[in-house]
């Protein structure tokens, strides 16, 4: 049989629904990848212990005749920013260690509706802060190209899970990149909606105004087929649009197989001059720039002269929002309690806290408070969002002139493990291209556009649309890929390196520690500790392994 | 701690000019929380609910919840600030207050900041001689309630000495409006009155509106009242204390008074006033300092980014000012007209703070002079004894048809007022109380006649004494009579079987 | 413009309850230094004339009906929490004012 973990979800999905591999088949196929290389990558922090339950049942739906959705029985990982009631929910951070939801997030239980097959809990930087995932409490996850490197974050889980195969989908959160920026250094697909167009209900909170909830795939269709379960108007979500919106898996076929490109008005940023810019994401860039040229696209340069004062204002927005979304955890009724024999509660709170927040949290916890204080909200909190303004005002100006805006998802390639992490400036300046976006509210993608020649890691080019036009980056992403694809002669990822994969003496694919599966196919993580125990996901404390 | 000293409070008055302020907050009786589907403990139908039974995800601010906002707390809003004569903002935010205390879900509350709903509008308040004071409204804003500490161990049950406390979230996130007054001038020596009489009207407003139980002991109304002292012919304004846990009419009026003793006290003997916010104590009749505020005010408010800007239509503002109940002055006077009245037994049910039972209670049948006399009388009488305010004792429902049984002649006054007492201890309607205790009144000729023949045959001279005309001589055997059937008998009927037996 | 002193970080450690340790103190004064000279760049654009956009999509008038639902058991309230006593969650004395 072909291995089903190397299908997109669209294949995958195809194969369930014509009856030729049952979701069980599916869901045992990722759950034995995971176990075979997530000692190596770490992109999960839990896998569920009754996935192959959910798959049966909807194998069992089917059979009796049931109308299930395009995408039932698909398996799916899920970042562990998003509040699930059967496994824990951490965040990334120690302070909500085994925390159980008693509700799911909404884009959890349309998920779940779908007939989606839950497999686990991606890892993170921790409450969602960050570009590389080390800043996660559990250890960061590796690149599946170079496990010396970074996944990208806050999202680096979900995209090196399905970078690395080990499941088809991924849900993700991008505040100001955190799902762009890892699929470009991971060479999958990442797409950010139009804020308010997918529920933030049960998505723990970094920065309100910013943050927004989307898919993590290999194929912009992947991609597609998931927003269309997730997307749409919550009731719960005050944010959340109203709007009808069109199927962006249609959307996606559209571009695939149409002439979108021919055209096309392509806008490139005068002011983002990839001089700044790693060499090889350059050329990568261009070429992909000429390729859609070829096809009859009109590039054209637009000015957005606010974009360069965009990161100086996320970096005020963001840590002010966080540091107020973040006090609600003080130990009191749920997470993390720390004891402090003799002391008042408030003083249980700032020791929680202190134990519970890592590094990076604490720093943008305290900058926020200092941008919020009387006396300096004018002048840091109020004048940022002022920015947002100018920000919107060159967008809409931009895109009176062109369709789409296309720049390079990120500043450079996947760099190495601990490189970056004791300078938060140069870890901020990663989301320069993707920030704008959080800030106007327009959607954006990132697709693979290429590999820099300087180190073979993937690149992405990101492509932005005005809001509520989201259709239109799958039309062009799907139509860019196929392009691509083609010239590359199959999908970046096929030239990755092969991630070594844990053997035993039985042959049986095994977790790291040796010990061999059970028959209920539980994945044993590095520690040799089963996840997917009842609620108390513990990770690895230290570095990596 | 040793007690204050109180200066005299008419001496107090001449040196000083008391300047008042108050914010009292409103919980509203929507069916379910301010920014969240739970039901709302503030709406009397979910009164006395278990612990953290009544919560949503929001309200204990559970990772990944948000806020949604309740229509009709808005329109509520809208509509009390339109009663306060207040102009409607046509765009108004909520904001978050951000501080750290266990009963607050999410270490935030969403209130409104700079841009409130209902803003500089004014209330008049009529004093128990008819003098209208006007209290000018600062603003009406809507935010959420926090949630209930209880302070265990420790020797008072307050928060020193406590050795844990424990939390219900109940509470957390019911629909408030706070009513800021400007501050108020020239309320001199009837500061404390105009102080009583100002709360008393916003309840009256919210009880009229119907958008509020206003119970001040039930927290559903509860007041802060800020005092400050100027020496006469300054001008500028004194240090001000806040004052809370102020939790009835009565307690509103004492504890001004008593601040404003306080004060006077202190500046006259040279010192300075700490701006503090200070607790009322009702049992000593005090207040005292509470602690002071950990984040030294800094609530670093920013808008809700959750949340999106309420901007009511001119269309909505004239429906609901369309709507609004008669202001309470005027209510006031039409209804003294309507009950016939006398400005003295009017006064009494308005200084009682009694004008919305007894309304009701009419409202329910009964005659306005019995609604009345009830009211003032047994139920005050009752109410005083037992240390409670009149409305917690018995329903107006509940005293209709109490009358009712004295108007269809099933009860006298007296065992009317033996029926009361059952009701307020709890033993059921007046119905329920006149049969479980057989209360009613023996309507049975039969035996009626049978304990008058009984009494007569002991006093047998009585008859004769009747037919010679001397009618007062039945009062002996109706007194008999009323004792045999244990008052459970209408005299006059009595009287009446008497005097047709001397007539056989 | 640079104003983080230790002082002031203490103090908004205060504010946020988090007990930082002097070295957390000295490291963070330095960070936040760098961090807010760079932001204060802001400033240069955002003029008198600009409005702040706190919502990227604006909206107004979003209700919902006032319809009871999403209520959590009492046993879900307190599934997670650290400790709890007679169906209420439990904390240690609490030193400061009630708002």
């Amino acid at each position: 049989m072909t291995d089903l973990t190397k299908l997109s979800a669209a294949a995958l999905a195809d194969k369930l629904a014509s009856g030729e591999v049952s979701s069980v088949e599916a869901t045992q196929a990722h759950l034995d990848r995971i176990a075979a290389v997530d000692g190596d990558v770490h992109a999960f922090l839990h896998v569920s212990d009754h996935a192959l339950d959910v798959a049966a049942d909807i194998d069992r739906r089917r059979a009796a005749g049931e109308q299930l959705g395009p995408v039932a029985g698909v398996p799916l990982a899920i970042k562990d920013v998003l509040v699930t009631t059967d496994m824990p929910s951490t965040s990334g951070s120690k302070i909500l260690e085994g925390f159980m939801s008693p509700y799911d997030a909404t884009v959890v239980a349309r998920s779940r509706a779908a007939g989606l097959v839950p497999l686990g809990k991606t890892n993170m930087d921790e409450f969602a802060m960050g570009s590389s995932t080390e800043h996660s409490a559990y250890g960061p996850t590796r690149n599946p190209w170079d496990l010396e490197r970074i996944p990208g974050g806050s999202g680096g889980g979900s995209a090196a899970a399905v970078a690395a195969f080990e499941a088809p989908l991924a849900l993700g959160s991008d505040t100001g990149g955190s799902i762009r920026q890892p699929a470009h250094v991971t060479g999958t697909v990442g797409m950010k909606p139009t804020y308010g167009g997918v529920s933030r209900y049960g998505a723990i909170a970094l920065a309100s105004s910013l943050d927004q909830v989307g898919p993590v795939t290999r194929t912009v269709l992947d991609a597609g087929l998931l927003h269309d379960v997730i997307g749409g108007h919550d009731p719960h979500d005050a944010t959340s649009l109203t709007d009808e919106w069109p199927s962006f898996a249609a959307a996606a076929r559209e571009g695939a197989t149409g002439d979108v490109l021919k055209g096309l008005k392509v806008g490139v940023i005068r002011e983002l001059p990839d001089s700044g810019f790693q060499s090889g994401v350059s050329e990568s860039f261009r070429a992909a720039i000429a390729a859609m040229e070829a096809q009859g696209a009109e590039i054209v340069e637009v000015s957005a002269p606010h974009f360069e004062y965009g990161v100086a204002a996320y970096y005020l927005i963001l840590p002010a929002e966080a540091s107020s979304n973040l006090a609600k955890f003080d130990s009191v009724r749920f997470g993390l309690r720390v004891d402090v024999p003799g002391g008042t509660v408030e003083d249980v709170m700032a020791a929680t806290r202190e134990a519970g927040f890592g590094d990076e949290v604490k720093r943008r916890v305290i900058l926020g408070t200092y941008a919020l204080s009387a006396g300096y909200y004018d002048a840091y909190y109020g004048s940022a969002q002022k920015v947002r303004t100018l920000i919107q005002r060159d967008f809409d100006e931009a895109f009176a002139q062109v369709d789409v805006i296309a720049t390079p998802s990120a500043p450079t390639t996947a760099f190495k493990l601990g490189e970056k992490i004791d300078d938060p400036m140069q870890m901020y300046l990663n989301d320069v291209t993707t920030i704008p976006a959080n800030l106007a509210g327009v959607p954006g993608i990132s697709i693979p556009s290429g590999l820099a020649p300087e180190d073979g890691l993937p690149v992405g080019i990101q492509f932005l649309a005005p809001a509520r036009e989201d259709a239109r980056l799958y039309r062009v992403g799907a139509a860019l890929e196929a392009l691509l694809v083609e010239s590359w002669g199959g999908p970046l990822l096929d030239r990755a390196p092969a991630l070594r994969q844990a053997q035993g003496p039985t042959g049986q694919a095994q977790g790291p520690t040796g010990q061999a599966q059970g028959p209920t196919g539980q994945a044993q993580g590095p520690t040799g500790r089963a996840h997917g125990s009842t609620g108390q996901a513990q990770g690895p404390t230290g570095g990596a392994r | 701690m040793a007690k204050d000293k109180l200066m005299d409070f008419d001496e107090a008055l001449e040196l000083f000019e008391p300047v008042l302020g108050f914010e009292v907050h409103v919980e509203l009786n929507t069916e379910t929380k301010m920014f969240s589907r739970a039901a709302n403990p503030a709406n009397s139908a979910n009164h006395g609910a278990e612990p953290n039974t009544l919560v949503a995800p929001v309200d204990m601010g559970l990772p990944g919840s948000l806020p949604v906002v309740n229509e009709t707390a808005v329109r509520y809003s809208i509509s009390l600030g339109l009663a306060l004569g207040c102009s409607i903002a046509p765009s108004s935010r909520f904001a978050r207050k951000n501080y750290f205390y266990p009963d607050l879900g999410k270490n935030y509350q969403i209130s409104q900041y700079d841009e409130p709903i209902a803003f500089d509008g004014q209330v008049d308040v009529e004093l128990s001689d008819g003098t209208i004071v006007s209290v000018p409204i600062e603003r009406a804003h809507m935010e959420e309630d926090a949630g209930k500490l209880t302070h265990m161990g420790g020797a008072t049950g307050r928060i020193h000495g406590a050795e844990y406390s424990l939390v219900d979230y109940n509470r957390a996130g019911v629909p408030l409006v706070e009513i800021v007054t400007k501050p108020i001038f020239g309320a001199e020596h009837r500061a404390p009155e105009i102080a009583k009489a100002y709360v008393q009207t916003i309840r009256d407003i919210v009880i009229a509106l119907g958008i509020s139980e206003a119970r001040m002991e039930r927290g559903n109304l509860r007041c802060d009242a800020n005092v400050s002292l100027r020496p006469r012919g300054q001008e500028k304004l004194g240090i001000r204390t806040e004052t809370k846990n102020v939790n009835s009419m009565r307690s509103v009026e004492r504890a001004v008074r008593y601040e404003i003793q306080r004060q006077a006290a202190i500046l006259a003997a040279g010192g300075t006033i700490t701006q503090e916010t200070r607790h009322w104590h009702e049992d000593t009749g005090t207040t005292s300092p509470g602690r002071p505020k950990s984040d030294a005010d800094d609530y670093r408010y920013f808008p809700e980014p959750d949340l999106l800007p309420v901007e009511p239509s001119p269309e909505l503002v004239d429906e609901l000012r369309a709507a609004l109940p008669e202001p309470p002055a005027a209510h006031r006077r039409r209804l003294k007209a309507e009950w016939g009245f006398t400005d003295l037994e009017f006064q009494d049910v308005v200084n009682g703070g009694l004008l919305a039972e007894v309304e009701a209670t009419i409202a329910a049948g009964a005659a306005p002079a019995a609604a009345r006399k009830w009211w003032t009388g047994e139920i005050t009488r009752i109410a005083n004894a037992q240390g409670r305010e009149p409305v917690e004792l018995v329903t107006p429902t509940h005293v209709a048809e109490l009358q009712g049984l004295v108007d269809e002649g099933t009860l006298t006054d007296k065992l009317a007022r033996q029926v009361l007492e059952g009701v307020i201890a709890g033993e059921g309607s007046p119905q329920q109380v006149v049969d479980a205790r057989g209360l009613a009144v023996v309507s049975d000729d039969t035996a009626l006649l049978a304990a008058i023949d009984e009494a007569l045959a002991s006093q047998p001279d009585v008859l004769e004494k009747i037919r010679d005309g001397k009618v007062q001589a039945a009062g002996a055997i109706i007194g008999a009579v009323m004792k045999a059937m244990k008052g459970q008998a209408d005299a006059a009927r009595v009287r009446e079987l008497i005097l047709e037996r001397a007539a056989q | 413009m640079s104003e983080i002193t230790p002082d002031l970080v203490r103090h908004l450690g205060v504010l946020a309850r988090i007990q930082l340790s002097d070295a957390e103190v000295e490291r963070l004064t330095g960070q936040l230094d760098v961090i807010v000279d760079n932001i204060a760049k802001v400033s240069q654009v955002a003029t008198p004339d600009v409005p702040a956009t706190s919502h990227p999509i604006a909206m107004s008038n979003v209700f919902r009906p006032d319809v009871v639902g999403d209520m959590l058991t009492p046993e879900q309230v307190l599934q997670n929490a650290p400790d709890a006593a007679d169906g209420r969650f439990r904390v240690t004395a609490i030193l400061g004012e009630e708002q």
